[in-house]
């Protein structure tokens, strides 16, 4: 057991500040058990989200030290820990209180995405036929956890607030997971050009660095998305681009 | 009143795990007012952390299965006590409940002809579970969730709901607040599903979040309704024991579905030295005979492995209690000994169990392509709740309706993995199906005004109090340690009563837990209120183990070690009589002789 200062924000929709906390750190403690120690300990009243414990549910995200990260997979032996340790909320959503922030866009956004809309069955009792390999690459972005950790990092929505036009790197990887869907026949390409804002994305990978589901969501999502809506919208130009590859 | 928000709905869905928003999309389909609430953000309830998969006799890897296997596996896991029409209704529909999912967008793992991949898991018969690598509950929560919010329902997240609100004897509503604010909401609905989940945060290690409360259960047997088989509480055979802020996490039994295996500290392999009479004939005897099983040859027997949860669970306590276990007080669980069969296992490993090769290097340092892992038993799961119909899901309370881990019935004494998922798609269809035709059929309850003040007074309570009332957490911590303790695995009834007298001073405590801050997001203001509910459903689980003088299922009393015939016959039924709490036995009804043959052919 060793002391450890953690520098944790506090506050709320008016504002707020950093508090300084010391706890006693064990073996093995991830930074969400110091901040339930110190909210069973120190601060009742302190908010702060989680389920699982076990990066599963996607919902203790936070930034610690400047990073956006899950607080219930980060270890404090991967921490600095001479120097205090920082956590305060995403920064791309309004504060709520505390780590808590108002990630109700995220479920608006989701809402106006054209649903999954599969095919007629491929067999008689109703049931469709498809080979592991045509599921493997849709099933990457299927781990998503909802983290939106992604989002808290994108510059288009965290320092360009570009939410009414711009759905965010997590939302690409919805996108895409309905678009390649084996079974899906919906279009959602117009869609991804007019009201999306796919074209925002200048392909920084900063959202594929945080994703703790390891989704590659630059390569595997969003530029086989933004070549969907070339092809699509600026052919002769794609031509070209294949001519000189 | 004026700082109450209201909404009205025809049916109410409390719960958004899978049981709650597959009876919400049944419910809004057939074009009744729906609304649902939950305590968490949309999709993050325990269903999202279920791993192994669901189980479904759809025999798409072994011709063989077939709903009458799936039964009479359900009743021998359940030691019998179960409601024999929930588990004939559930082997029959499970199938159906899984495609569903395929056509509203899920991508199981596939069999090599295109179908839906099924795998072994403890007390199936034959590879049964429809599986997404290890984060099966993430595909399922997320299909019903995407096609739930098309389906013309509302969603309240972070609300918690305090008490159902009666008019006479049937609901009238619920009552309750959001947890972003603080304010206060009244939900008017004609009727109700309860889908609230388990209990396990009444214990220390458990492999369940903040959310196990128990409020279902204690909501329900607030408002007049029947819980039965409280005594039921499983204790997952294997938890991760190390670090210490781990212990409880949940290491999915797909490992063990997969080859793994269980040592003790001189490499033994335990699990074959005790093999119940029950199970013999399908048990295998060699270490060979059980990895073939495992790979899917049809002539071999289940390795010992995969017994049921209860049995493996307390052979893992003997050899730790026996000075056999590991260095932190646990088993080895070794997956990585496979590759003396295969020979990309590594590879293998990291394909079929990503998120138990993730959770363990992150939180544990440990690579379990390499080295085994350490695993000991957590609380995990309760089999008991609110007692209901078998085919419409209503509690005794009329209107009230009740589906997934907070009903009772389904499971008896003992449930088998997999048969959650299961079952929160057959009965949560079921639910919303039924609630929704009583709502077409009844009319709105007239809300009581003088309940909900007397509720708004009891939640602010604490906030009045203030920084010098008891801690909450506290209060919970020391719930936590002596259920644990006195209730856990192996039980005996001096500790039970103890439990009791534990529990009731505890209560006397809650009445005086006091929080500072305000009502915006106050964690510890929440906790408070969570306390009433979380001694409820102890009191009941240590009554009704007290009353059940024998050894069944999950429940192992060292004072009566053995399965007493007698027992068979009964469950246990606890209700709210005059303020206090009392547990009887009520008969189990007669199995149909249809079910009864098909359990005789399958023995
Ligand atoms: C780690 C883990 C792994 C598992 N693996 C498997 C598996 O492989 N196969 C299997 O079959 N089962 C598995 N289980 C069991 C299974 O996941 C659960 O039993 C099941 O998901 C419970 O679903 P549910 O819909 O009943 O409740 P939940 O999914 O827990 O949902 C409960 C809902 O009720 C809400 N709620 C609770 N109280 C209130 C209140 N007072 N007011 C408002 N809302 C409230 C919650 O917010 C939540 O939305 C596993 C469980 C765990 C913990
Ligand atoms: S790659 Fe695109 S979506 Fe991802 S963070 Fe950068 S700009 Fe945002
Ligand atoms: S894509 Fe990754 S980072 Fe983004 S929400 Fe999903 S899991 Fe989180
Ligand atoms: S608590 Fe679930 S991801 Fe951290």
């Amino acid at each position: 057991m060793r002391n450890v200062e953690f520098r944790i924000w506090r506050g709320d929709g008016k504002g707020g500040d950093f508090r300084t906390y010391t706890t006693g750190i064990d073996d093995g403690m991830v930074v969400l058990d110091a901040v339930h120690k110190i909210q069973a300990e120190q601060a009742n009243d302190l908010a702060v989200r989680w389920n699982c414990k076990a990066g599963k549910c996607g919902s203790c995200s936070a930034e610690i030290n400047g990073l956006p990260r899950l607080m219930c997979m980060t270890r404090m032996n991967s921490l600095p820990l001479d120097e205090p340790v920082t956590i305060e909320p995403m920064h791309s959503f309004p504060p709520i209180k505390d780590l808590v922030t108002d990630v109700s866009w995220n479920y608006e956004v989701k809402k106006r995405i054209k649903p999954f809309k599969p095919r007629k069955p491929d067999a008689a009792d109703g049931t469709w036929r498809m080979q592991q390999a045509d599921v493997d690459r849709v099933q990457e972005f299927r781990k998503c956890i909802e983290c939106f950790l992604c989002q808290d990092v994108c510059h288009v929505l965290r320092e360009h607030t570009k939410h009414d036009e711009f759905i965010g790197p997590r939302f690409f990887v919805y996108t895409a997971a309905l678009e390649m869907h084996p079974l899906d026949t919906e279009d959602r390409v117009p869609d991804l050009k007019e009201t999306d804002g796919i074209g925002y994305c200048n392909i920084t990978t900063c959202c594929r660095q945080v994703c703790p589901e390891h989704i590659t969501i630059t390569e595997n999502a969003i530029i086989p998305l933004k070549e969907r809506v070339v092809d699509r919208y600026f052919d002769p130009l794609t031509r070209l681009f294949r001519m000189f590859k | 009143m004026p700082d109450v928000k209201t909404y009205s709905y025809d049916v109410l869905v409390i719960g958004a795990g899978g049981a709650g928003l597959r009876a919400a999309i049944e419910a809004a389909n057939s074009g009744v007012r729906t609304g649902v609430i939950c305590k968490s953000l949309l999709g993050k309830a325990h269903t999202v952390m279920a791993e192994g998969g669901m189980a479904a006799a759809m025999a798409n890897v072994d011709d063989r299965d077939n709903w009458r296997v799936h039964f009479s596996d359900t009743m021998r896991g359940g030691q019998y006590l179960n409601n024999w029409r929930m588990a004939e209704l559930h082997a029959r529909e499970a199938p159906d409940r899984a495609r569903e999912l395929e056509a509203w967008g899920a991508l199981f793992d596939r069999t090599s002809d295109g179908r839906i991949l099924q795998r072994n898991f403890g007390g199936h018969r034959y590879p049964r579970l429809a599986h997404v690598g290890d984060r099966t509950g993430l595909e399922m929560i997320r299909t019903l969730q995407d096609h739930g919010i098309h389906q013309g329902m509302d969603v309240h997240m972070e609300c918690t709901v305090l008490s159902i609100l009666m008019d006479g004897g049937r609901v009238a509503g619920a009552f309750g607040y959001e947890r972003n604010n603080g304010e206060f909401v009244i939900w008017k609905a004609k009727a109700i599903v309860m889908a609230t989940g388990g209990v396990g945060r009444a214990f220390k290690i458990t492999s369940n979040s903040w959310e196990y409360s128990g409020d279902g259960q204690s909501l329900a047997y607030r408002a007049g309704a029947d819980l039965m088989d409280m005594e039921f509480v499983q204790f997952h055979p294997t938890g991760m024991v190390w670090p210490p802020s781990v212990r409880g996490i949940l290491v999915t039994e797909g490992v063990r579905g997969e080859g793994g295996i269980l040592k003790n500290k001189d490499g033994h392999r335990f699990m074959f030295d005790d093999i119940p009479d029950l199970y013999k004939n399908q048990t295998s005897d060699s270490e060979e005979e059980g990895w073939r099983y495992v790979q899917g040859d049809k002539s071999a027997r289940r390795p010992p492995e995969l017994l049921t949860r209860d049995h493996v669970a307390r052979c893992i306590n003997r050899e730790v209690k026996a000075g056999r276990g590991s260095p932190h007080g646990g088993v080895f669980l070794d997956i990585a000994w496979i590759k003396k069969y295969i020979p990309k296992a590594e590879d293998h490993i990291r394909k079929k169990l990503p998120s138990m090769y993730h959770q363990f290097k992150e939180l544990a340092g440990i690579d379990i392509t390499r080295e085994p892992m350490e695993v000991g038993p957590t609380t995990h799961y309760i089999m008991g709740g609110i007692r209901v119909d078998g085919d419409s899901q209503m509690s005794t309370v009329p209107g009230l309706f009740a589906a997934g881990e907070v009903a009772a019935g389904l499971h008896g004494a003992n449930r088998l993995g997999g048969n959650s998922l299961s079952d929160l798609l057959v009965f949560g269809k079921r639910a919303g199906e039924y609630a929704a035709e009583f709502a077409r059929k009844n009319g709105q309850g007239a809300v009581d005004n003088g309940q909900v003040e007397a509720e708004r007074a009891r939640a602010l309570a604490p906030l009045e109090r203030g920084a010098s009332g008891e801690n909450p957490y506290a209060i919970q911590y020391e719930l936590q340690e002596k259920m644990q303790e006195l209730v856990g695995i192996v039980r005996v009834e001096s500790e039970m009563k103890e439990a009791i007298e534990v529990v009731g001073r505890l209560k006397e405590r809650a009445e005086r837990a006091g929080v500072a801050g305000s009502r915006i997001y106050n964690g510890g203001w929440h906790a408070a209120m969570d306390l009433r509910n979380l001694l409820t459903v102890s009191e009941a689980i240590a009554r009704c183990a007290v009353l059940r003088q024998e050894s069944r299922g999950a429940q192992f009393r060292e004072d009566f070690q053995s399965k007493d015939p007698e027992w068979a016959k009964y469950n246990l039924i606890t209700r709210q009589d005059g303020g206090g709490m009392t547990v009887e036995k009520r008969p189990i009804p007669p199995m149909p002789d249809e079910l009864k043959q098909i359990i005789e052919e399958m023995k």
